[in-house]
């Protein structure tokens, strides 16, 4: 089993056009986020606001979650509450078997990617269909979503077109993004009109009300949910939000952050079952409590799972979704991962430039380049990083250390690199020469050249 | 322990400092919301008119080719022609093959295009606004406010427990990110503004 981000990136870059091609998709969708966020003058106040109801809302999570449960079973909304996955999914199936559910239509939820619900449910022999077009599509080539909010974002139309033949029965060779939709609509609208059960995740649970509200485009979680009687709803501890105004403020962030939309095509907000139907919510601990009781990673719990980091990141955008070890890919999920298990994802922290790009474009202000570091940092605490990086890391602290011994360093690097340039490319720097041209060695360093133009010049030299 | 009891617990031991909820910004307003609604609600895909009465409604909306098509339903007062009766339904499974659905709304916001529903204009169906192939939503020019902030300070606590804002027609981008009308829901929104 490979971990590593660089081994598990090999196959995606080895195909250049194609690592290309998703690259450009990716900084699409990011200058469209940008142009949603110039419409707003009051986008960075709103950011501020947005992090900041995420602090409060952390700060008294438990007496939160008990007021929304209070409030939802006051609306006739069942609340569960699961410490794990395995509970969870216990939950969700029990009640499925009391409906004699044969046919569950599911709506987006990395949460029950997270906890292997599918899996669980089908093993039981209940069918699980995904219904989002992209989560669909992934669904039907047996692979996990590559990008939390466009699930299919590395599979071509042409790919789609075949896997919609070989798994739908379409005519071969469709490849018409408009035509495979049609097709797709028609598949799945069946499936909706068969299904006894309907599950969905919650982009916001709150307290003051004791409902919850899920954002689509398609309409699949309301297709979903408002044919089949059951109603089962899964969320993270951290989902809720205090009242029913800070929706305000979230929804005018979340769709511009994710696709420069000024807002998704359906915003449902759930506070009651359907007419004799049911209502479940599963209330979700699953490692969250013990991200909070860690200050420095409590602020990875704001993530309001928009994506807007994934596009914007130059590593992400150009090594793909499945370089990941963790399910989220991308920046937040290089923070998340390796929060919860270092060891099983040492190479993600360093799966960045730590540029910036993912902190400045997050709606709610994780510090995600900060808990990267901070993660790097144990990392080699921990000696989870590579010996030959640890024992180059400690040479070049001592060499940094000593002036003379860094400038001779210097002196030979730069003779060797002039008198035996292919050198290089055997023994440790080998790695950084791949899709790499070396520089032509200078013969003297920066600190040659200021000693020789400032010598005799005191007042120059500062 | 119950697993309510464990994870209450653990949140309670997590030791996080007491954070003041903090004010929301204002918004800065920008230009009349009415104009300001029409563009946006053509911008997320949907067509918008703009009528002076009720009568210029019913006119406008028997013009739309959508609404020449056979299984209809008009839950909005000033819009007659509806085919298909709610009350008459006994399982929204039966609404498989609706065609169109003229829905009143609460109020339609000026940033987004997005026309709040609320659940009892819905009827005995939720389905309604989701299942047909075109959708017709119609709001008073009265009731357009600015942004979702504004909004959500004029709406109150959805009853019977449901509400839903709609932003244009059913889209989806998840094949290469070409946006494609008609995923699920509407293939189709026209929204009337009234006054």
């Amino acid at each position: 089993m490979i971990h590593s981000h660089p081994d598990k990136a090999r196959a995606f870059v080895a195909d250049d056009e194609r690592a290309h091609w998703h690259d450009k998709a990716l900084w699409f969708v990011r200058v469209k986020r940008d142009r949603g966020a110039a419409t707003v003058p009051e986008w960075e106040a709103l950011r501020t606001a947005a992090e900041g109801i995420k602090a409060h809302t952390l700060s008294r999570l438990g007496a939160y979650l008990e007021e929304f449960e209070a409030k939802a079973a006051a609306n006739g909304i069942q609340v569960h509450w699961a410490r794990d996955g395995e509970e969870h999914n216990r939950i969700v199936h029990g009640i499925l078997e009391r409906h004699r559910v044969s046919l569950l239509v599911k709506s987006k939820s990395m949460l029950t990617e997270e906890l292997h619900l599918n899996p669980y449910l089908e093993a039981r022999g209940i069918e699980v269909v995904d219904t989002d077009l992209g989560e669909r599509i992934v669904q039907l080539a047996g692979e996990p979503p590559s990008h939390i909010v466009m699930p299919a974002i590395h599979r071509k139309k042409e790919e789609i077109g075949e896997l919609f033949h070989e798994k739908l029965g379409t005519p071969k060779g469709l490849s018409d993004p408009t035509v495979l939709t049609g097709k797709a609509r028609v598949h799945l609208r069946e499936k909706f009109l068969s299904a006894q059960a309907g599950l969905t995740g919650v982009n916001f649970a709150i307290a003051e009300t004791g409902g919850f509200v899920v954002v689509t485009n398609e309409g699949n979680a309301d297709m979903g949910t408002t044919l089949p009687r059951v109603h089962v709803a899964s969320m993270g501890i951290e989902k809720v939000i205090p009242r029913l105004a800070d929706l305000g403020v979230f929804l005018r962030l979340l769709a511009r952050s994710a696709t420069g939309q000024p807002v998704s095509s359906y915003t449902t907000h759930f506070h009651a079952p359907l007419p004799g139907g049911e209502l479940h919510v599963v209330i979700v601990d699953s490692g969250r409590s013990q991200m909070l009781s860690e200050a420095h990673r409590r602020k990875a719990l704001s993530c309001i799972r928009c994506g807007a980091c994934l596009n914007t990141c130059p590593v992400y955008r150009r090594s793909g979704g499945y370089s990941y070890s963790y399910l989220i890919p991308g920046p937040i999920g290089s923070v998340l991962g390796p929060h919860r298990d270092l060891a099983g994802h040492a190479s993600l922290p360093f799966a960045s430039s730590l540029c910036g790009s993912c902190t400045d474009v997050c709606p709610v202000k994780v510090d995600l380049h900060h808990q990267l570091l901070v993660l790097r940092q144990e990392a080699g605490e921990e000696k989870l990083i590579p010996l030959g990086k640890r024992l180059g890391m400690k040479a070049a602290a001592f060499a940094m250390a000593r002036p003379g011994l860094f400038r001779a360093g210097g002196r030979f690097a730069r003779w060797v690199l002039r008198a035996a340039p292919g050198l290089a490319r055997f023994g440790p720097a080998a790695v950084w020469l791949r899709g790499r041209e070396l520089p032509e060695a200078p013969r003297e360093s920066f600190a040659d050249l200021y000693d020789r133009e400032t010598a005799g010049k005191p007042e120059e030299r500062s | 322990m119950t697993a309510r009891e464990t994870i209450l617990a653990a949140l309670r031991a997590s030791g996080a400092e007491p954070v003041p909820a903090p004010p929301h910004p204002v918004p800065v307003k920008q230009g009349d919301p009415v104009a300001r609604f029409l563009e946006s609600v053509t911008a997320v895909g949907g067509q918008s008119y703009r009528v002076p009465d009720l009568a210029a409604l019913a006119a406008g909306v028997a013009k739309l080719p959508a609404w020449s098509s056979p299984r209809r339903v008009s839950l909005v007062a000033g819009i007659p022609g509806g085919t298909v009766d709610l009350e008459a339904v006994d399982d929204p499974h039966e609404l498989a093959d609706l065609d169109v659905a003229a829905i009143p709304g609460e109020l339609g916001v000026a940033e987004n295009g997005a026309v709040w529903l609320k659940g009892e204009s819905l009827g005995p169906h939720r389905a309604v606004f989701v299942i047909p192939e075109h959708l017709v939503l119609v709001v008073n020019a009265a009731d357009i406010v600015n942004d979702m902030q504004e909004a959500y300070g004029r709406i109150t606590l959805p009853r019977p427990g449901y509400g839903v804002f709609v932003s244009g027609p059913s889209k989806t981008a998840d094949i290469e990110q070409s946006l494609v009308i008609g995923a699920h829901g509407a293939r189709s929104c026209a929204v009337f503004v009234v006054g």
